[in-house]
């Protein structure tokens, strides 16, 4: 049973007859890291609410975790979401502080007070700024910004984190170290995750599998699942499969059929 | 070039240009550039102003218009705040309410005494209705402004952490994030508030309006520029209150 599952979802634009998407299935399966990968515009955050359930596909269905699977796993059903949104632009509200931003997903979950600080503040020291808790949001870096994002996703405790290109505006040595945290998170917490980015070698360094957005309609045009093999920068796997999802993205046919560097070995 | 002042700079220029002013004026007066019948000099406005405060009339004429002015306050920026926050979030009320607001919206407060006589007679909710209905246009356009410039993204949000129904979007995104404008237009508000004062006091409530009426019915002129500056100092000590509201308020804006 996958966690999340989109079946033949089509999306069209104002309920006409112009699509965004279209003939979209794609399975989310527990502890997977899959990276949505496909060109700027392509349509990889519509499908991103479509599965969070803020946008209704025009056709097909999704089916997505429920509020309750938690109650199997030790805490109590109604405490914590089925499902957390990552912004790209990290959308805090300036009018709370950083621990209310937090905290403002377990706000109508039954929590009392003291409860809610204490998540809050444990999401907070997962992502590192414990000490930015009573600081205004405008006080902050886009980086720190982005970690409160990821925060107040986290606190909700969700089987399932949906990320839109949630390092995309920010500066290579920011988004690199805060992609090494979301490794480091991911894997103390278990978390599934859906990655959405246009950055390839983002996707190859993160993901367990990558799922290739493109065309117009967009369409799922390639999947690739990535080893710790194809994970080292620079190397012959790594840039084999850069070559690959280039190609998917283009909509060319897949050039990884015979590894040049095999042929070679052989 | 625009040459930036300091707080302190600032206070000093600023009480510098009243000091001119008024010298200015008492030299005006007392050289006979400006006749004494028609301008009395500010020297003279201390003896009027005593003789107003033995008599108790400032004392009660400041109670009384205080009481006016609270009143139509409370009840303008209430009703025009929360009508015009509704009228931002629900378009169907918008649209409803769209052509009614171009009805009444150019009508002065002025225009209604006749109507505050007629319905609630000479007392304090007349002249609490005429100074209501000024402050009331303040604040429904300006709750209405702050709510249509709500970030839509924050409705978004709202949704995905569990808050998108409509008084999610009320209590979460909608108060907080129109606040500032909100402040705004309770900050102007309260000095179209004072100006009507004397609108609904013409008829003949007791205040600093009709106190004002009065004087000028005497040619007193003394005593008229003395409410006039009363006028003014209540202003002044409302908005300076008033300061400390929105400062607490908008703590995150700072």
């Amino acid at each position: 049973m996958p966690l999340a599952r989109l079946d033949d979802v089509g999306l069209s634009h104002d309920g006409g007859e112009t699509f965004i998407l279209r003939h979209v299935s794609l399975n989310l399966h527990k502890g997977e890291f899959v990276a949505l990968l496909g060109p700027s515009g392509v349509g990889k955050s519509t499908l991103l609410r479509v599965l969070m359930g803020l946008s209704k596909p025009s056709e097909g269905s999704v089916t997505g975790p429920q509020d309750d699977v938690g109650a199997a796993e030790g805490r109590s059903a109604g405490k914590r979401r089925a499902q957390a949104l990552v912004f790209q632009d990290a959308r805090l509200m300036p009018w709370r502080s950083v621990l209310r931003n937090v905290a403002f997903g377990l706000e109508g979950l039954g929590l009392n007070r003291q409860e809610k600080r204490e998540r809050a503040l444990d999401a907070l020291r997962l992502v590192g700024l414990e000490e930015a808790a009573d600081r205004w949001p405008k006080r902050l870096s886009g980086g720190q910004r982005q970690r409160v994002g990821v925060a107040r996703a986290l606190t909700v405790d969700p089987d399932l984190l949906l990320m839109d290109e949630p390092f995309g505006a920010l500066d290579p040595i920011t988004r690199n170290s805060l992609q090494d945290e979301l490794l480091r998170i991911w894997q103390q917490t278990h978390k599934t995750v859906l990655f959405v980015t246009h950055d390839i070698e983002e996707a190859l360094k993160l993901a367990t599998r990558i799922v290739v957005l493109s065309g117009s309609p967009a369409g799922i045009t390639g999947e690739l699942t990535i080893g710790a093999e194809q994970k080292t920068p620079d190397s012959p796997a790594f840039r084999m499969y850069a070559a690959r999802l280039r190609a998917m993205i283009a909509g060319e046919p897949d050039p990884g059929g015979a590894p040049y560097w095999r042929s070679a070995e052989i | 070039m625009k040459a930036a002042l300091s707080r302190r700079q600032r206070v000093a220029l600023s009480g510098f240009g009243l000091l001119v002013f008024f010298g200015g004026w008492e030299a005006a007066v007392r050289t006979g550039l400006l006749p004494s019948g028609m301008v009395p000099a500010p020297s003279s406005l201390w003896q009027a102003w005593l003789d107003e405060v033995h008599g108790g009339f400032w004392q009660q004429a400041i109670l009384d218009s205080l009481s006016h002015y609270a009143l139509g306050l409370l009840f303008g920026s209430v009703l025009g705040a929360l009508i015009g926050l509704l009228c931002g979030m629900v378009p169907v009320l918008d649209a409803f309410l769209a052509g009614i607001v171009h009805l009444l919206r150019p009508v002065p407060g002025l225009a209604w005494v006749p109507f505050a006589i007629l319905w609630f007679g000479l007392n304090t909710s007349g002249a609490t209705f005429v100074i209501a209905i000024s402050v009331f246009w303040i604040n429904f356009y300006a709750a209405y402004a702050a709510v249509r410039s709500v970030d839509p993204e924050l409705y978004e949000l709202a949704s995905a952490f569990g808050h998108g129904s409509f008084f999610g979007r009320l209590f979460k995104v909608v108060l907080p994030a129109s606040a500032p404008g909100v402040m705004a237009g309770l900050r102007t508000g309260l000095g179209q508030g004072w100006m009507s004062v004397v609108a609904a006091e013409l008829f003949g409530v007791p205040g600093i309006g009709a106190r004002m009426m009065q004087a000028s019915s005497l040619l007193a002129t003394d005593v008229v520029v003395v409410y006039m500056l009363t006028m003014a100092l209540l202003y002044a000590v409302t908005d300076f209150l008033f300061g400390f509201v929105r400062l607490r308020v908008l703590r995150w804006q700072a």
